[in-house]
């Protein structure tokens, strides 16, 4: 049974306590053969209305609840004073927490279940019945606040006065603009973005350093299928926040590889790594964590926060997950005294893609 | 002028009340709003938990924003936490630790706070869910539906920039993955991380900022929306479930004085006596464990607070290599789909109140709510929608579910990324038969009354089960519900059909029509005269 609606046809007489307004049913189906509303049930009586050993009970439980609240609030108090906390004992903290907290617990949760029962079992069980009104103004406050609209635009010309209006609105749009070109300090003036973004601390000759304690690698130094972390030299000696800045882009892995697993796509490419030695951005190329797992049976890199998984035997490919693009290399080779240097800066932004990273 | 004094302003009360009312008029609003009735049931104790959290969270956080420096300039840790004696780490992490190991119930506050947190964000989704299934957001509160919303969206941002402040190894993390959505954005995305890290991430300026943002800007904005809301609450009264004696012309329950104000006075202080309890028994956030921010290591099992999980996991299931160059510029579709779905989705929930009335056309108030059953279309959508949130937040934790289920973390993501398809149109068909069938039982409850497991032999040695029809009450819950009908395509007043009909027509079919209509009493009449037969 479809229901035929067709614009203003279906406006049906007003009838309930909407009387003010014709009542639009949409596909609503109002069946005049329907039950009517039996009313509210007898009230039934709580066994504290009929048993006053029982009232009287509640009425001690409601009391004896409210002082137990106390003594919850005074035990916090004296665990405050004698858990304290010891600099050489890490379990002062979790006791010192445990028992002001429980403390306050039994303090707080007295309080309400007293007041919840109270409310329950000890105050009158009486129900209410409130009239609802339309949410709608009645027809006389509608139509007066209707007049005083008009009345309003008539006496300042709002729509009249066209010009006036129209230059209130032109300079509203217009006033915020500085406040938008201050916010512009929000970060250094002389700094373009996209170059920050594609430089690295990487250029030629830097030493491979292992993090965190900066110390020069040598090729010797790695075995097959062992792994580093790797910063540039002299990051370190960076200020804090400038070296975490630099950390968060030159940030590298360092994988020893049986030479012989490693496949490349070229020769110019297989010249950036080194005895089966190769440098890859840590940086994942999805959001930025760093691609800090690395499976030494499989030989693939796992970022931890959205498991992209990038295979070293094949320059760091995507093989599963999120991320786009493979994770960057550091093209390596080793200076006279034998320890891994950069040959050159990465060749590409490391790190996630941004709008201009080709430009 | 001079009061002349009656009875009732006599003693300490009567004399306190009338030197208020002479000075605020307040008997106005005692009168008006003292002994407004207040519906009971206990989903209606959702949205209570909400603000009760946010009253908790903001006498907490007050407590936390004396000990706490939003500052990220280095300093060398010197606290109790001897694992991290010496360690250098910024003003935000080291002022986190003192709190948690050398200020007596700071770590109990702290882990109020986050807890409170948590259930702040756990508590509006539930209420939210109540509101949607009971059909709670229909005319006249399409508008509180809103603020609802804004306030569930506002609750992230806290939750998320609180996170983010003690620059530990997780909330650091985070912002990374902040700064690494943000950049994808085309166009604007690398000037926005750029002037919201003050340079490059990480920068040094983060969490002062996200600390303005955290203690002052937001919780102004989520202030002003909670008094919006329960403003609109009081003007539209609370809804009621339907039944004996409920109408939509009354609202049947307690008076505010004194028994709605004990229930709910009292129940603020359960809810806050088990954050409490929570917070003395169960770790939240251990930052000393994870490490102040450093951009190179990470811990595998890695997670967000819950409530960011469904992004989280969003970003997890998108296939690999998504990512095009097209006029020279990036797109990364492998954030722009997830970004793009999240935000549909939460539009969608925004938007579910006004496209319902529109394919209804309803345009009388509800203030009984529908019991779930009675709306299959909407509750099957509902169930739909959760379905596809718990997918995406399950996929936030694939790692820990394959190590957990020892299972490959492949296969965990490919069956995540097949149910979030499937799940959802899976949910909706079983959740639709379901309430029908339902629907169906009521009504044959209606007609034929319950079993009463009294078998009766007839003299003819028929057996029969004899039924006990139902008392009026108990027969006016299953019969009174809101009923509509599918509409049927007719020309308008100028005889065309619109396109905006047909689409409204197509969405009233698939709505409503599979119905099963209320029983009615000459129904009922004719089957008790044929059973007797």
């Amino acid at each position: 049974m479809a229901k035929n609606e067709s614009g203003p046809a279906d406006i049906v007489p007003a009838s309930g306590h909407e009387s003010s307004s014709a009542i639009v049913l949409g596909t609503a189906v109002v069946s005049p053969d329907a039950y009517t509303d039996p009313g509210l049930p007898p009230h039934r009586l709580r066994v504290v209305d009929t048993d006053p050993k029982a009232a009287k009970k509640a009425e001690r439980v409601v009391y004896a609840l409210f002082y137990i609240s106390i003594i919850g609030s005074v035990f916090a108090v004296f665990a405050y004073m004698f858990f304290s906390l010891d600099s050489n004992d890490l379990n002062s903290v979790r006791l010192n927490n445990l028992y002001i907290g429980l403390g306050i617990t039994l303090s707080l949760m007295a309080i309400g279940i007293a007041a919840v029962h109270w409310g329950k079992a000890v105050m009158a069980d009486k129900e209410g019945v409130d009239e609802r009104h339309p949410t709608r103004g009645t027809e006389e406050t509608r139509a007066r606040a209707l007049e005083i609209f008009k009345e309003a635009d008539a006496e300042s010309g709002f729509s009249r006065r066209s010009l006036i209006r129209n230059g209130l609105i032109a300079s509203l749009i217009a006033f915020p603009l500085p406040a938008i070109a201050l916010f512009r300090g929000l970060a250094p003036m002389d700094v373009d973005p996209n170059n920050e973004l594609k430089h690295t601390m990487w250029e030629k000759g830097l030493r491979l350093t292992r993090d965190p304690s900066g110390l020069p690698i040598k090729a010797s130094d790695l075995t097959i299928g062992s792994a580093f972390q790797v910063i540039p030299e002299g990051l370190i000696d960076l200020p804090e926040h400038e070296k975490l800045d630099a950390k968060a882009k030159a940030a590298v892995i360092l994988v020893r590889m049986n030479p012989d697993d490693l496949n490349w796509s070229s020769a110019e490419r297989e010249s950036w790594s080194y005895q089966g030695i190769v440098a890859y951005s840590k940086i994942c190329t999805h959001v930025g964590c760093p691609v800090a797992l690395y499976e030494q049976q499989t030989h693939h890199l796992l970022c931890p926060c959205h498991q992209s998984q990038f295979d070293i035997e094949n320059e760091c490919k995507v093989i599963f997950g999120p991320a786009a693009r493979p994770l960057p290399q550091l093209p390596i080779t080793v200076d006279s005294e034998g320890y891994l240097v950069a040959a050159s800066g990465f060749n590409e932004p490391i790190g996630p893609s941004f709008w201009e990273r080709l430009n | 002028m001079s009061t002349v004094a009656t009875n009732q302003q006599t003693g300490f009360v009567g004399k306190a009340s009338n030197y208020l009312d002479e000075r605020t008029s307040i008997s106005g609003a005692v009168k008006e709003f003292g002994r407004k009735i207040f519906p009971d049931h206990w989903s209606f104790l959702l949205g209570e938990v909400a603000l009760y959290s946010f009253v908790i969270i903001l006498l907490s956080g007050s407590f936390l924003t004396f000990f706490f420096q939003a500052s990220m300039s280095p300093v060398e840790y010197a606290g109790s936490y001897v694992p991290l004696k010496g360690v250098e780490m910024s003003a935000a992490m080291s002022s986190t630790l003192d709190i948690s190991f050398d200020l007596r119930g700071g770590l109990l506050m702290r882990q109020i706070h986050h807890w409170a947190a948590l259930l702040f964000v756990a508590a509006i989704g539930l209420h939210m869910l109540r509101v949607f299934f009971t059909g709670a957001f229909r005319k006249p509160r399409e508008l509180n539906w809103s603020i609802g919303f804004v306030l569930f969206v506002l609750a992230m941002a806290e939750g998320f920039t609180g996170y983010s402040l003690p620059d530990d190894l997780l909330s650091g993390n985070g912002l990374r993955i902040i700064d690494g959505m943000v950049n994808a954005v085309p166009v604007v995305g690398t000037w926005i991380t750029f002037l919201l890290f003050g340079g490059e991430f990480p920068g040094s300026d983060i969490v002062g900022r996200l600390y303005t943002l955290h203690i002052l800007l937001l919780p102004a904005l989520v202030l002003i929306f909670i008094v919006l809301h329960l403003m609109f609450v009081i003007i539209h009264k609370h809804t009621q479930y339907p039944g004996p004696g409920k109408t939509e012309g009354n609202v049947v329950g307690f008076p505010i004085l004194p028994v709605y104000a004990a229930k709910a006075g009292g129940f603020f202080f359960i809810v806050f006596g088990i954050v409490a309890l929570m917070a003395s028994l169960v770790t939240i956030n251990p930052i000393w464990a994870y490490g102040p921010y450093d951009p190179s290591p990470v811990s595998a099992g890695t997670q967000p607070d819950w409530y960011i999980g469904f992004a989280d996991g969003a970003l997890r299931l998108i296939p690999p290599h998504l990512e095009t160059v097209w006029l020279g510029y990036v797109w990364s579709w492998n954030i722009l789909i997830p970004i793009l779905i999240l935000v549909v989705f939460l539009a969608a929930a925004f938007a579910y109140p006004f496209i319902e009335a529109w394919v209804t056309g309803d345009k009388r108030e509800h203030h009984l709510l529908d019991r779930p059953r009675n709306a299959p279309t909407r509750t099957a959508i509902g169930a739909a929608g959760v379905t596809f949130y718990a997918v995406l937040w399950a996929a936030a934790s694939s790692d820990i579910i394959a190590t957990h289920f020892k299972v490959t973390m492949e296969g965990v993501i490919n069956t995540l990324q097949i149910l979030l398809i499937l799940g959802p149109i899976i949910a909706f068909s079983v959740a639709k038969r379901v309430c029908l069938a339902l629907q169906k039982k009521d009504r044959t409850m209606a007609l034929h009354g319950f079993e009463t497991g009294r078998i009766v032999r007839l003299p003819g040695g028929e057996y029969i089960e004899v039924h006990q029809q139902l008392d009026v009450y108990d027969r006016w819950k299953l019969v009174s519900f809101n009923d509509n009908a599918p509409l049927m395509l007719r020309p308008n007043p100028k005889g065309k059909i619109t396109g905006g009909m047909r689409m409204r027509v197509r969405l009233s079919r698939w709505f409503f029509e599979e119905r099963i209509a209320p029983v009615t009493p000459t129904e009922h009449a004719l089957e008790l005269e044929s059973s007797h037969h």
